[in-house]
């Protein structure tokens, strides 16, 4: 009986911790696509995001790392900005070419960074950051409250985001330019303004989602580390409706996914990893397929014109 | 696509703003940029067995699966996924040339292709089913399928498939008869005779038949093909979608078949990702895709070396691979704004 | 109403191209009136609005706001002088909800509402699912919560049913009421007679009327917008346009069918229309063109259509001519052989309609996109002429085209009919329609009826508005 409990609270503080730099991500292309924007480079901001924060974090500390991932991101996003919205190149084709340019150059920087073998990174990480009197609620409190600080900052962020989208104008003219680019400019919206800045924010997410893959997950980088996590994000944000609650509850269903593995490993059951290694792909495809088919979610009008 | 201008030209600018890439980059990340480009020269084309035994070969699938980038992108339909049915391809080809054991050989080999074919044909159409079926747009969904495929190759090299003494997470080698000729004192195969008759074929298929002719209508204008052709866009993406996994497939047929005789983890180097460049910079022709395979080849093969020479890790190519697909995609964009205003002028010449 | 004038417009002059749309026209609004600009299609209505909405700047002419010089620039320059200006196209996005939208036009610095605006509208309900009136009536909420004072309409009762023309017309007449002055584009004559104060009449870009509108007959409106007298004693025979889902029930044999409606072969008819009654719908069910989906039951070949938007529709524009001539035609046996295409047939071919048509490109290798417009659509028509149609189907042909070129176009579809084709040409242009119809059809909010063999354009006319006539 206790033993239950033990392996449901692992296995629910797993899913929060791996579901966290997939729901930072997500957020963040969330907003991109709102404002009409696909980034496909999202993978490499990712991924630029978590080489950044373990050079920052081994420098100076994880904060620094933290800053040094949000600048990574924002330079990736800027770059796909320039040629996707700014000179209006075909987005998934510039998203897919910044993917792989950053896999690229994450790979030469991280070995002249560390050398060829990159032994032992040593990088300080956040520590959990305990809720006090929160994490008191048996079971569940310790799994959900002992968290690292990105993740409440994750968490934060979902209610942040529905209001900056739903309450607040910019939200508005963010959205009105990802349904009807021409309506919102009739309407006085600086639409290209918009999306670039919309895209900055999603880079910048990113970039966050790979520190904390790092920072508070893994503990040191590898080269294609995110391994497609930011085109995961995608799929949740397709999943999750366009909508930041969906996208959270999308996020911790992917998150559940990959902890499955662990679980069922504590009770003792085996099974083939790399069931769980393709298992969130397969549930990302067959959602796809449930959400998009059903005519309940609807992409943004004017997504990826 | 048809190229406004000199396509050479922008396939010229395209790579050198490549290489300055690639240069910057090394610059950046601390390495002697002339010792590395060094190093890739002869990596890739600096003596016979480089080119031959290096280049070419790597060279092969890049054709084969630029081919299949090909026949998508000009349909309209972007396939991202060529690394996924690349591996499908593998599996299947492994599989099947495991058991092949007291084949003729002719037979063995066309089995051994004909499996990749299907299996690359076999993971698209999931893609395919997801589109047509639940408007899932079919770029996410290779793409998502790019990891499965990987996931699966993980699976059969350390369950199904691995090796008799269950050590190493490769799969046991293929059946001699099912393993391609090679030329004489290297390592080049015979498959690169086929990828040689695919591009010959495609270019056909695409320039002389009646389906390379709606292929083309939809890819360029899926409005007027339908209204004005009666030609249904979805039907023809969608075969040409299959198409595409299906070369895909057989690309990772022939890799097992005349490379590495065996299945593992990273038989494909993002062999899927550089198609897109090597078909993009080919302006999606497939004869010119012949020219760009090889180059990209060449890049493939100088990365090792300069690996090995220089100490660069050999993904860095990807960096400039990146930059020559975004240099194509603005000097489209750029060819683009000038029929533009040509046609602009002409209408309010006429007007 | 002797108030002083809110919005005047003097002698505006502005050409687009060789085309003079308007010639020195005038336009005065005053505060509390309803003022109807009325004209047929092209006689300069929506220009001069678009001038006083700041979206054109004129090249001659003055504009005066409360008497004072201004100079608009665009549509933010006449916003700030309180001028608010209601599309005929929604400028609402439908995914968005009416409080949303509101507050998209509306701006950060928001306007107080008046919620007597919203009487009956569902704030957090999308804008897509209000039935047309009321998404109409959104558009001029909008205009009045920016703080418009002076409010232009254009055509804003074109795709309404009568029972929401009239609720719009009442939310105007309040405005003005209220003391603001409001511009109405409009075509249709009881409108102008039942809301209006003011009507001022154009023709040709020059003003022929302007007067109360009280002193003023249907004949004496028509007669200033088409210069000829009124005709009378209609008879009309009319058909309901089947549903569009029961279309086409055109047979691909000697005749065509529409309602009890018969087209023979080798007739020419004519399609008139104020746009947005259905004409669209019409000829597309009849081209068996409608949705995305699979081509309708129809013998292949049978009907050829010649789509209103040449650059999307008509053609592709980065295949070369010779591409162009063949496409839907690709299984023709003169160059399939097999699944094999004779590219040295198809540019015979090319090659002899080039000459044919007369249609001006380097040769057949030409990607359309370098065509003109003329010579596009001789594209477009000699594919569509060469695929041995029994019916062709063209909507608005010429558009976009010079005189000679539309010469050439009516010529074409003339020699068509004589060989025996039935044509259905549509032109949102009247007098095109009379020139080339046999017999003239005419769609009203989706009602087909025929009009009267030899009826005049005044006959067809009040058939395009609606307009019934006392035997």
């Amino acid at each position: 009986m206790n033993d239950v409990a033990v392996i449901l609270a692992g296995f629910v503080a797993a899913t929060v911790r791996i579901s966290t730099p997939l729901l930072l991500a997500a957020t963040g292309e969330l907003v991109a696509e709102r404002a009409g924007v696909i980034n496909l480079g999202v993978e490499g901001a990712m991924l630029a995001g978590a080489l950044a924060s373990a050079m920052g974090a081994a420098t100076a500390g994880p904060w620094a790392g933290v800053l040094a991932a949000v600048g990574a991101g924002l330079l990736v996003a800027a770059c796909f900005s320039a040629v996707a919205i700014a000179a209006r190149a075909d987005q998934i084709i510039t998203g897919t070419a910044i993917t792989l340019g950053t896999i690229g150059l994450t790979g030469a920087i991280y070995r002249s960074a560390f050398g060829a073998a990159g032994p032992g990174l040593s990088i300080p990480t956040f520590a959990a950051l305990p809720v006090p009197g929160l994490r008191q609620i048996p079971l569940l409190g310790p799994a959900l409250f002992e968290q690292s600080a990105l993740t409440y900052l994750g968490w934060i962020l979902v209610p942040l985001a529905s209001w900056f989208l739903f309450r607040s104008w910019w939200g508005l003219a963010l959205r009105a330019s990802g349904e009807s680019a021409e309506a919102a400019r009739a309407n006085g919206v600086p639409v290209r303004r918009l999306q670039i800045l919309a895209t900055l924010c999603g880079g910048a997410l990113a970039g966050l989602g790979g520190a904390t893959l790092v920072l508070a997950q893994v503990g040191t980088f590898a080269e294609k580390m995110t391994a497609g996590r930011g085109f995961i994000a995608i799929a949740i944000v397709v999943l999750g409706r366009w909508h930041p609650r969906g996208v959270l509850a999308a996020a911790l269903l992917f998150g559940a996914a990959s902890a499955l593995q662990f679980a069922l490993q504590a009770m003792g059951l085996s099974a083939p990893y790399q069931l769980f290694l393709g298992l969130p792909y397969l549930i990302a495809l067959l959602a796809l397929a449930g959400a998009v088919g059903k005519g309940r979610a609807r992409a943004p009008a004017g997504l990826g014109r | 696509m048809r190229a406004e201008r000199s396509p050479l030209l922008t396939a010229g600018a395209a790579i050198v703003a490549g290489f300055g890439a690639l240069l910057l980059g090394l610059l950046i990340a601390g390495y002697d940029p002339l010792l590395a480009v060094g190093a890739l020269w002869r990596g890739a084309f600096g003596s016979r067995d480089a080119l031959i035994s290096a280049t070419l070969v790597r060279a092969v699938p890049l054709i084969v699966l630029g081919l299949a980038v090909a026949v998508a992108f000009r349909a309209g339909a972007l396939n991202i996924g060529g690394e996924g049915q690349f591996y499908a391809g593998a599996i299947a080809a492994t599989w099947m040339g495991m058991h092949l054991g007291g084949w003729p050989a002719p037979f063995a080999i066309t089995a051994v292709w004909l499996v990749a074919t299907v299996a690359g044909a076999g993971w698209i159409a999931f893609a395919v089913l997801l589109k047509l079926r639940f408007g899932v747009l079919e770029v996410i969904s290779t793409l998502l399928l790019n990891f499965v495929a990987e996931a699966a190759v993980s699976y059969a090299v350390t369950g199904p498939l691995q090796e008799a003494q269950r050590v190493y997470p490769q799969s046991e080698p293929i059946a001699e008869v099912a393993r391609l000729p090679l030329l004489p004192g290297s390592r080049l195969h015979s498959g690169i005779l086929l990828a040689l008759v695919l591009a010959a074929l495609l270019w056909l298929i695409l320039t002389r038949t009646v389906w390379g002719f709606r292929l083309r209508a939809v890819g360029l204008g899926p409005r007027a093909a339908w209204v004005s052709g009666r030609i249904s866009p979805q039907r023809v993406t969608g075969f040409a979608l299959l198409w595409s996994g299906a070369l895909a497939g057989l690309a990772g047929g022939l890799e097992v078949s005349g490379v590495s005789y065996s299945l593992y983890q990273n038989l494909s180097p993002g062999y899927g990702f550089t198609a897109i460049a090597v078909a993009l910079l080919a302006r999606l022709h497939p004869l010119a895709i012949v020219a760009t395979g090889v180059l990209f080849g060449g890049l493939e093969a100088g990365a090792q070396g300069m690996q090995r020479e220089a100490g660069v890790p050999a993904v860095t190519v990807a960096a400039a691979e990146a930059v020559i697909i975004i240099t194509v995609l603005l000097a489209d964009v750029l060819a683009r704004r000038q029929v533009r205003s040509r046609v602009d002028t002409l209408e309010r010449e006429s007007a | 109403m002797s108030e002083a004038p809110v919005l005047e417009l003097h002698g505006i002059t502005k050409s687009f191209g060789s085309v003079q749309a308007l010639r020195g026209a005038d336009l005065v609004l005053t505060a509390g009136e309803v003022h109807a600009l009325l004209g047929e299609n092209g006689a300069g209505k929506s220009t001069l609005l678009h001038v006083a909405d700041g979206m054109l700047v004129p090249e001659g002419g003055q504009i005066r706001v409360h008497g004072r010089e201004v100079v608009l620039r665009s549509p933010r320059d006449a916003r700030a002088h309180g001028i608010g200006m209601v599309h005929q196209h929604f400028t609402s996005i439908g995914t968005l909800t009416v409080a949303e939208n509101i507050a998209l036009a509306v701006g950060r610095r928001g306007c107080r509402p008046d919620s007597g605006l919203l009487e009956r509208m569902d704030l957090h309900a999308p804008v897509e699912s209000l039935s047309v009136g009321l998404r109409q009536r959104l558009e001029i909420v909008k205009a009045l919560f920016t703080g418009a004072k002076i409010l232009l309409l254009d055509e804003p009762s074109a795709a309404l049913a009568p029972g929401e023309v009239a609720e719009l017309l009442a939310l105007v007449r309040r405005f003005a009421s209220e003391g603001g002055a409001v511009a109405l584009v409009t075509h249709k004559l009881p409108e102008v007679l039942s809301a209006a104060d003011r009507v001022t009449v154009l023709r040709n870009g020059k003003v022929t009327l302007s007067a109360p509108v009280e002193g003023q007959s249907r004949d004496s409106l028509a007669l200033a917008m088409l210069g000829t007298p009124a005709s009378r004693n209609v008879e009309t025979s009319e058909a309901s346009a089947p549903p569009p889902s029961e279309l086409p029930t055109l047979r691909p044999s000697e005749v065509c069918r529409l309602g009890h409606i018969v087209i023979h072969a080798g007739e020419m008819v004519g399609v008139a229309a104020v746009e947005g009654n259905g004409e669209r719908e019409l000829l597309r069910s009849l081209a068996g063109v409608t949705g995305g989906g699979p081509v309708p039951a129809l013998e292949e070949g049978s009907v050829a259509f010649v789509p209103e938007d040449r650059s999307t529709e008509g053609l592709i524009p980065a295949m070369s001519v010779a591409e162009n001539l063949v496409l839907g035609l690709e299984r023709d046996p003169r160059w399939a052989r097999g699944p094999r295409l004779d590219w040295s047939a198809v540019r015979r071919h090319a090659s002899r309609l080039i000459e044919g048509y007369g249609i001006l490109a380097s040769g057949p290798e030409a990607a359309a996109a370098t065509l003109s417009g003329g010579n596009q659509q001789k594209v477009v028509l000699a594919r569509a002429l060469e695929g041995r149609p029994r019916v062709l189907v063209a909507e608005n042909p010429t558009r976009g085209l010079d005189l000679r070129a539309t010469a050439y176009v009516h010529e074409q579809l003339r020699g068509a009919a004589r060989a025996g084709v039935s044509v259905i040409v549509y032109s949102s242009d009247l007098d095109e329609v009379l020139e080339l119809g046999d017999r003239i059809l005419v769609v009203h909010q989706g009602q087909v009826s025929e009009a009267p063999r030899g009826a005049d354009r005044q006959v067809v006319g009040d058939l395009m508005l609606g307009i019934q006539r006392a035997r």
